[in-house]
């Protein structure tokens, strides 16, 4: 049971593992990205490069981008990708401090 | 370089029937959208959520099978998880995908591009844990992911249809925050005859009410000064209600107050938008065929003006009609015979909208929100600094740019151009046509030098 999530999963699907700020996390293969680490309790995706204030996802269809990870080297919107094996995700801007990455 | 009779941006209701109507007249259609499978967010992920969870998604939803079934014929080519960012003459669109950016040109382009949540800027919503209502469907509907303690706040069909949707899996929403007041509701009577004429939506419409109602769900209407609390996440939203004052704890706060065309690859590319009273957003300009003031661009579905999925799919077809009548592959007799039944349609699924705009009027708190209320969320400006640039004589939403970046961000004005026009159109006496909104520029989405450098035929004009 994932009781730290204040998301509930309605089906259960094989999965795989990736690493997030270095924590191995199984999230389920093949499914959106930003909802499964919703699901398993990640609660703050990354902090804004102007304040350094903590963001999630927010609108889940690509337009507002507070969703941006770090995936395998490259800061993407969460929730525009699939969950694939092996992914290295991380928190962009963890203290606020960087600017942009792109 | 690739090339169609038409290109279609968006597949969702409105692009997917009119890819099927162009394509069943002879006209070669490529068809691009940004998500791995067709449907767009109304049928985000239908054939493979229909027969997982199509029960709790409902009849309306299913329906989007029949239009995602519509792309499997000859003629169509449909690029799924191509991101269009930029649009250039003779209509050359610029995409990425898997990773590879290339172009595709059509003589014909149809920007079937959707809506987008009114943006509902509140005290607090920012916070992780606050999305909008649209955001609470797709993670039902493509992932089966629900908020276990969740408050919908705001106003609005949509909101009560994520409310029922949770009731019937087991997960009802916490409360609904509702700010639609009596007085709205008596307002829209003088439109309930014309409404009528759309009588399942209300028959539809009372039966989620019924639902969150018999599961107990707490409805809070006409609520005011609302504000998401939390410190690093959501953790409560208070509200005023019959002069008390209110405060739920949850998780999760989902949000809507509406939806607007999503504007961004029409302006682009300069199609006129006009201000929609009735609506209170921006519209691109079209003729009944969906056509724009540009020869060969076309708009259809909620992109033109919202109207919501039945009518965006009709809407595509007539668009279809149209541009396979001036390809030549339809003489415009035979297009008028078969835009009839369509026509009529459409305006039978318009017809509870006056209804429906003014029952569920947008939220006035969150239309011009208080001074320290975060209006642009990438750059983090606030309404107080849009009103502070109108006092040093800021008239128009490109000026804000050189007074502290509001839609300078990675969403490009996506979630704060409409309230920063309000907000100067307020504060300066002018109409949002006079104040005007923000020039949108491509790169619509991010691309990478990497992709750029690796375009599969480098633009000649481009090194020009």
């Amino acid at each position: 049971m994932k009781t730290a999530s204040p998301f509930l999963e309605l089906e259960e699907a094989p999965r795989v593992r990736v690493r997030f700020d270095g924590q191995p996390l199984d999230l389920p293969d093949g499914t959106n990205l930003a909802a499964a680490l919703l699901a398993v309790g990640v609660q703050v995706f990354r902090h804004t490069p102007v304040s350094g204030a903590p963001r999630a996802p927010f609108c889940m269809m690509g337009a507002c981008f507070d969703c941006l990870v770090e995936v395998d080297g490259v800061v993407r919107q969460a929730c525009m990708l699939e969950v694939a094996a092996g992914m290295k995700l991380s928190r962009p801007h963890q203290d606020g401090s960087e600017n942009a990455a792109q | 370089m690739q090339r169609s009779d038409l290109v279609i941006v968006g597949a969702g209701p409105a692009g997917m029937a009119a890819a099927a109507e162009a394509a069943a007249h002879g006209v070669t259609v490529t068809l691009l959208d940004e998500q791995p499978r067709a449907g767009g967010q109304i049928y985000r992920d239908v054939d493979r959520a229909a027969t997982k969870r199509g029960d709790i998604l409902g009849a309306d939803y299913r329906h989007g099978a029949t239009l995602t079934t519509g792309l499997s014929q000859p003629g169509i080519t449909h690029l799924a998880g191509a991101t269009v960012w930029a649009i250039g003459d003779g209509f050359e669109v610029s995409y990425t995908c898997g990773g590879r950016a290339s172009r595709i040109a059509g003589d014909r382009l149809l920007l079937a591009t959707g809506a987008l949540e009114r943006p509902m800027p509140l005290p607090g919503w920012t916070l992780p844990g606050v999305m909008t209502a649209g955001a609470g469907q797709i993670l039902l509907k493509q992932s089966g992911v629900l908020a276990r303690r969740a408050v919908l706040v705001g106003s609005g069909p949509l909101l009560y249809l994520i409310a029922a949707q949770m009731v019937r899996a087991g997960t009802p929403p916490l409360a609904l925050v509702e700010t639609q007041t009596r007085r709205d509701l008596l307002r829209a009577q003088r439109h309930l005859g014309r409404a009528l004429r759309g009588w399942p939506y209300l028959v539809k419409g009372l039966k989620m009410l019924a639902e969150i109602i018999r599961a107990g769900v707490p409805r809070y209407g006409g609520a005011t000064d609302i504000v998401i609390e939390g410190d690093e996440r959501a953790e409560a939203v208070s509200f005023n209600y019959k002069g008390r004052a209110r405060r739920i704890t949850c998780n999760t706060v989902l949000m809507h107050h509406g939806v607007v065309p999503n504007t961004q690859a029409a302006r682009s590319i300069d199609v006129p938008h006009r201000w929609d009273d009735q609506q209170q957003c921006f519209s691109p300009v079209v003729d009944g065929w969906g056509g724009t003031e540009i020869d060969g661009i076309f708009i259809a579905g909620d992109g033109a003006g919202i109207g919501g999925a039945k009518t965006a799919e009709v809407a595509g077809r007539i668009t279809a009609l149209e541009i396979a009548a001036e390809l030549g592959k339809l003489d415009r007799a035979r297009r008028d015979t078969l835009a009839a039944p369509l026509h009529r349609i459409r305006a039978r699924e318009g017809a509870i909208r006056p209804f429906l705009d003014t029952a569920y009027p947008p939220c006035q708190e969150a239309l011009t929100p208080s001074d320290s209320t975060i209006v642009c969320r990438c750059e983090e400006v606030t309404a107080g600094d849009i009103r502070g640039y109108a006092q040093l004589g800021c008239v128009g939403p490109n000026q804000t740019k050189a007074f502290g970046r509001p839609g300078m961000g990675p969403c490009q004005g996506r979630y704060c151009g409409l309230t920063v026009t309000a907000l100067l159109a307020e504060a300066n006496g002018q109409t949002p046509d006079e104040t005007g909104y923000y020039r949108i520029r491509p790169p619509l989405k991010p691309v990478t030098l990497g992709e750029l450098a690796a375009m599969d035929s480098p633009s000649q004009d481009a090194a020009e």
